[in-house]
């Protein structure tokens, strides 16, 4: 499956294991986003990741293929995680695979960079009893923006 | 003839509201008059839609205000996303 979006608990090990198995091309790049334990004003105790998952599903089917093409991949994987989850607990597992690790590290990151503003997902943190929606942060735009100038010259 | 309306996160807890399904009439053809028509429920709702950061989306593609609106569609409602 190329991509997977799903309340169930996800393991990025296992996920990059059976990649490799299915893709033993020449560079593989692999990424896992963990839920972290502090934010801008302390401590986090728990994240809840709302997600409007027919849509998560389209654009992120969207984002691996347009990755593939850009990046003349040979294979992608993007697995996203929602729901209730602790600190610790993985989020996010993106795989890529190329002929070259240039263009297989690029591809990683140009999916994760694009998903963070572009897929319908939206973290409320939880800390001492009380909840906030995350916001989106600066430097999130502006590297989404960098693809985006790129996208231009193409 | 029916839309159904979909509402996350931010805009969802300030509209109390999940999903709605609406006749699709003529004046609702675009998601502007969409927006126009649900800010007449209240403050909340003229407030929320009118948001500058409001993102609007049919049928799971992100697009602008003038976009039209057909029999069947689904319209959503976000803020800005928080993924990964």
């Amino acid at each position: 499956m190329l991509v997977h979006v799903t309340d169930e608990t996800i393991d990025p090990g296992d996920l990059a294991t059976r990649f490799y198995s299915r893709h033993p091309d020449a560079a593989v790049a692999t990424f896992a986003g963990f839920v972290r334990d502090f934010n801008d004003y302390g401590r986090v105790d728990s994240l809840f990741l709302e997600c409007y998952v027919e849509m998560a599903t389209r654009v992120l089917n969207d984002l691996g293929n347009k990755a593939k093409q850009r990046f003349g991949l040979r294979a992608w994987q993007i697995v996203h995680r929602y729901g209730e989850m602790e600190t610790a607990d993985p989020i996010v597992f993106v795989a890529t695979s190329a002929d070259h690790r240039v263009e297989a590290f690029a591809a990683c990151e140009f999916v994760m960079d694009t998903l963070k503003t572009d897929a319908p997902f939206w973290k409320r943190e939880h800390s001492g009893g009380a909840g906030h929606w995350v916001t989106v942060k600066g430097v999130d735009t502006d590297r989404r923006e960098r693809w985006s100038t790129e996208d231009l010259d193409q | 003839m029916t839309i159904t309306v979909k509402f996350f996160s931010l805009i969802r807890e300030a509209l109390e509201t999940e999903q709605l399904t609406l006749e699709l009439t003529d004046s609702l053809r675009t998601v502007e008059a969409l927006k126009n028509e649900l800010g007449l429920r209240g403050k909340a709702w003229s407030e929320t839609l009118s948001h500058p950061n409001l993102i609007q989306a049919v049928n799971q593609r992100v697009v602008f205000p003038e976009e039209g609106i057909e029999d069947g569609d689904e319209v959503a409602f976000f803020p800005p996303m928080t993924g990964g």
